[in-house]
């Protein structure tokens, strides 16, 4: 399974075209949006249920609950985005041209960011009630795990193999057939690979969307995360412990009840003709497979989906699948609600800046991104270096790997907040320089995929290669650089895209650390951005939203995606 | 008898970088009567797998038309059904599951489409595999199950992609003996079958029709009927001079318009890829005994194992650089192949480079301009561009690619391709 990183990497130019402006303009006009209406609506609720949350462990298994049902409605949410949105973005070209570039822009906007100018309106819903604010909490679990779902999911129809759609439309199957019985499959290895690396980013972000704290809003649902930013709050730190626990209890209970059984589930939609050395395990997914209840319930499904792939569309045999003659009026159309709607964005951006902004905040935000991205240069540069090497020895040893990768599972869903205690203790305790010593919690969780990825390529690097080297004699310093970096090269780059967007993200979580009354703050973007949240100041968040979504893509245009084709070219080995 | 297919006129064209249109299909007419196997033979990139997509109906021509049982074809028609080079089994279904696909995308009731998917499977041998999922099979057996899922919705039609070319040839031929053996005793219920194939022996072995395609545009350039009762024999004389008749007809005419090419001159000729190594290889068993500078086609291409595919490139790359002539159906060294198949390596450069220079005008043309330029170098693109105004992209990327190889092995030129740069020094 080839795993891709989860930006644009389609379009092999550096300019931004048309469409990536456009695209920025109009997610920028949306937040814009959101964040002026957020500012007329009346400040609904002080607080719900502020502080009555119970430090005591009994509470725990209740929080855990509620926090994984939470997870569970995002990931629900973000499957159906991922099936509409990737898939218009796949087969109507036209829709293709903005929604690519569009998600492209979405997961550069910080998980914060979504949360601070919509949580308002999510309130307003249903004021005084807890369900806005729950409605608010899931929209930010789903931020934090969609995108990547549907770029994968997008990336894999552009690649089903021309032949199985054409077996396809010879055997009579219709869109909707082709849809679920070659397309969905072929896409789905990689699509749940994705949604595993969703849910650890859910976890990560899970303090900061279960415990809002947006202007005078202040809210903790129930939850894990709440309770660990109680427990921070209040300095507990046998409370801090028995969240950790309780989420390893829940993603234990995740990875053995969802994950692996969809792992060893999908194993069969594997394109390749290899038998997969250790096909994947799971006890409840043999345990499903071999007892009838299941097939008892899914049978009315099944019977239902097969009933409808019956159904042919009636232009369907008539010019199926000649769409290239798409009418010019549609186009005119098309572009024209695309033009107005892109003057409107740009309008309302205007207006917003004019009314709100100094060059002065422009300047001081963009200084505090190069801050930030210096930050992040570093930490990815340094994680590289560590974990590379480390990755590459895990990988060529397949018993290794299957004990360290659901360990690195496990720590990339570790939320930053937990080590605040620690973080926070050390550099008082040594009075130490915030701006150094809290940039490492920012690679806390992303690091992992720079390890994922350099395992999943040294694994497949072809035995012959390595008996070659062998052979030669090649060891020491020079295996490695002739040998097993450029092999992994590529998969190594796909990692480092990866760790390289969540780290800007998780600079919002990291750059400030509180541990009861003491507060550390690192200068930075993401502190700006954190500070202006907890002000409730608006204009500077969406300021700061735009100016971190500006380096992201600039960053993954100007740097990644080049390099990204050069390895492709050079480096990627085709077995 | 009726006709189960008509193609009139049919043209296809695809856009090309310029903006122009490549003309892949020109005027091409056939038609397909009950009972028969027609085969279409040409070389890859003749555009046969396109008449065939047309005909599929995965894609529409430009003009023209095509009729399936008097109706003219807009789609993937019902009662169609298609063999692929590539098996495009599903690898997440079983056998089972891959056979029945087609009939549940007809609407079938199940227990029909189980009983009919078993009948097919066991038809077609492959009793016993019904729950093995496509990549536990061999290649051979995977072939089946594409017959298999073909068979079992009882098309009119059963169009074959290059069917045996994946596989090898042991297997290949244990597949057509099969094959023609149940379409002999009518068990197949198929009422004609169309074949895209590249091999001349497996279009004389099968077919009762076999219709040459000649590339650029591709047009049906003849039409051989094979007089034979099957079951047919390799080896025998009428075999063979199907055989040699066909190689002849394939030869002929693109040899000829090469000859007129060259004096026409010129950087817009295509060149397919063909490596030195492979005119070396094809030189030096020409020069050897039992040819002594003289073969004929369809010998050497048997006895080198060579398909026609990949024969007939070497044959017109020797035959362009002057270091052999192709006439009639055979092929014969010139002085200058008979010196280089004598010749040491150093030696064999220079008369390999001394023939890029006088008959290979886009190698010329791009030695004079690195030998004009002071920094004797200039980038890819410079050429790529001037190629493009004559030749689809891929095509034109194909060959300077080819130029590229002959060069290298010459020393004429090298070419750096992480700097996509043309240049005259040489690593010292």
């Amino acid at each position: 399974m080839k795993i891709l990183p989860p930006v644009s990497i389609e379009a092999r130019r550096l300019l931004p075209s048309r469409w990536d402006l456009l695209a920025a303009v109009m997610v920028l006009g949306f937040i814009v949006a959101f964040a002026d209406a957020s500012r007329l609506l009346v400040q609904p609720l002080a607080s719900i249920s502020g502080n009555n949350l119970d430090l005591d462990p009994a509470n725990l298994p209740g929080y855990a609950l509620r926090t994984g049902l939470r997870m569970l409605l995002a990931m629900g949410l973000s499957l159906a985005f991922t099936f509409t949105y990737a898939t218009w973005a796949a087969k109507n070209p036209r829709a293709g041209h903005l929604l690519v570039p569009l998600l492209d822009i979405l997961q550069s906007v910080p998980v914060l960011g979504f949360l601070s100018v919509t949580v308002v309106w999510f309130l307003s819903l249903s004021p005084g009630r807890i369900f806005g604010a729950e409605l608010a909490c899931v929209f930010a679990i789903f931020t934090s795990q969609a995108w990547n779902m549907a770029f994968s999911f997008y990336q894999s129809l552009r690649t089903v193999p021309e032949d199985l759609t054409e077996a396809g439309r010879m055997f009579g199957l219709s869109a909707w057939a082709r849809f679920w019985r070659i397309e969905a499959p072929f896409a789905m290895p990689p699509l749940i690979w994705n949604m595993m690396v969703s849910m650890s980013g859910g976890w990560f972000f899970v303090t900061l969307s279960e415990a809002i704290s947006v202007g005078q809003t202040s809210i903790a649902l129930p939850g894990i995360g709440s309770y660990i930013a109680v427990a921070i709050a209040q300095q507990d730190m046998t409370a801090i412990l028995y969240a950790i626990m309780a989420m390893l209890v829940v993603i234990l209970i995740y990875d053995q009840l969802l994950f692996r059984p969809l792992v060893a589930w999908a194993d069969r939609f594997r394109v390749g003709d290899e038998q997969s050395e250790t096909p994947p395990k799971s006890w409840v997914f043999d345990m499903l497979r071999r007892s009838r209840l299941i097939d008892w319930m899914t049978a009315p499904f099944d019977q239902m989906m097969r009933w409808s792939y019956r159904f042919q569309p009636p232009s369907f045999g008539v010019r199926a699948g000649f769409r290239d003659a798409d009418s010019k009026l549609g186009d005119i159309v098309w572009y024209a609600i695309l033009a107005v709607l892109g003057l409107y964005a740009f309008f309302r951006i205007s207006a917003f800046a004019y009314l709100n902004l100094a060059w002065s905040d422009l300047f001081t935000a963009f200084g505090l991104g190069c801050i930030t991205m210096l930050r992040v240069v570093v930490l990815i540069a340094l994680a590289s270096l560590i974990w590379t090497p480390i990755g590459i020895y895990v990988g060529l040893r397949p018993r290794l790997t299957r004990i360290v990768q659901p360990v690195a599972q496990f720590f990339a869903a570790f939320p930053a907040n937990i080590l605040f205690p620690l973080a926070v203790s050390l550099i008082v305790f040594w009075s130490l320089n915030p701006d150094i010593w809290l940039s490492p919690l920012m690679v806390l969780g992303t690091q992992w995929y720079i390890l994922f990825n350099v395992i999943g390529g040294a694994s497949t690097i072809p035995k012959e290669l390595l008996d070659a080297g062998d052979n030669f004699g090649v060891r020491g310093w020079l295996w490695w650089k002739k040998i097993a970096l450029p092999a992994v090269f590529p998969h190594y780059l796909t990692g480092a895209i990866t760790a390289s967007g969540g780290t800007w993200n998780a600079s919002i979580v990291a750059e400030v650390a509180n541990w009861g009354d003491t507060k550390l703050r690192a200068h930075g973007l993401g502190a700006y951005i954190a500070d202006a949240t907890q002000a409730g100041d608006f204009r500077l968040v969406v300021l700061g939203i735009a100016v971190m979504a500006f380096f992201v893509v600039v960053v993954n245009r100007l740097f990644w995606q080049p390099l990204y084709w050069y390895a492709e070219r050079k480096y990627r080995l085709t077995s | 008898m009726t006709n189960l297919l008509e193609v009139r006129n049919v043209k296809r064209t695809f856009p090309r970088g310029s903006g122009e249109e490549l003309l892949v299909l020109d005027d091409v007419n056939m038609t397909l009567k009950e009972g028969e196997i027609v085969g279409l033979l040409g070389r890859s990139g003749s555009g046969k797998s396109t008449l065939l997509r047309l005909i599929a109906g995965l894609a529409q021509p430009q003009g023209g038309s095509l009729t399936y049982m008097g109706a003219p074809i807009e789609g993937p028609a019902q009662g169609v059904a298609m063999v692929f080079q590539g098996f495009a089994l599903f690898p997440w279904m079983t056998v089972l599951e891959n056979v029945e696909l087609g009939l549940e995308a007809l609407g079938l009731p199940q227990a029909e489409i189980r009983s009919r998917a078993l009948a097919a499977i066991d038809l077609i041998g492959l009793d016993g595999y019904e729950s093995a999922y496509p990549r536990e099979l061999s290649g051979g057996m995977r072939q089946r199950v594409g017959f298999a899922r073909a068979v079992v919705v009882h098309p009119n039609i059963l169009l074959m992609d290059e069917p045996f070319s994946a596989l090898d040839v042991l297997t290949a031929e244990n597949l057509r003996t099969d094959l023609v053996e149940l379409w002999g005793n009518g068990k197949l219920p198929i009422k004609g079958i169309m074949l895209v194939t590249h091999n001349i022996e497996e279009a004389v072995l099968m077919c009762d029709r076999v219709l040459l395609f000649s590339s650029n545009p591709a047009r049906v350039s003849a039409e051989v009927v094979i007089n034979l009762p099957q079951p047919r024999d390799r080896t025998s004389p009428q075999f063979e001079d199907y055989v040699d008749r066909i190689y002849v007809e394939m030869t002929a005419k693109r040899i000829e318009r090469m000859r007129q090419a060259h004096s026409a001159t010129g950087t817009n000729m295509e060149l397919a890829h063909v490596s030195p190594n492979q005119i070396s290889g094809l030189i030096e068993a020409l020069a050897a005994a039992p040819y002594d500078g003289k073969a004929d086609l369809p010998d050497i291409a048997y006895e080198q194992e060579l398909e026609v595919d990949e024969l007939f490139p070497v044959a017109e790359a020797m035959q362009l650089l002057r270091l052999a002539d192709v006439e009639g159906g055979d092929i014969k060294l010139t002085h200058m192949g008979k010196r280089f198949a004598d010749s040491e390596m150093n030696d064999r450069k220079e008369i390999f480079s001394r023939a890029l220079m006088s008959y290979v005008p886009l190698a010329a043309h791009i030695r004079k301009v690195l030998d004009e330029r002071t920094s004797h170098s200039a980038p890819k693109t410079r050429f790529l561009d001037e190629l493009e105004d004559h030749m689809a992209e891929d095509t034109a990327e194909e060959t300077l690619k080819t130029v590229v190889s002959w060069a290298r092995f010459a020393e004429l030129f090298s070419y750096d391709d992480d700097a996509a740069s043309f240049s005259l020094e040489n690593p010292t």
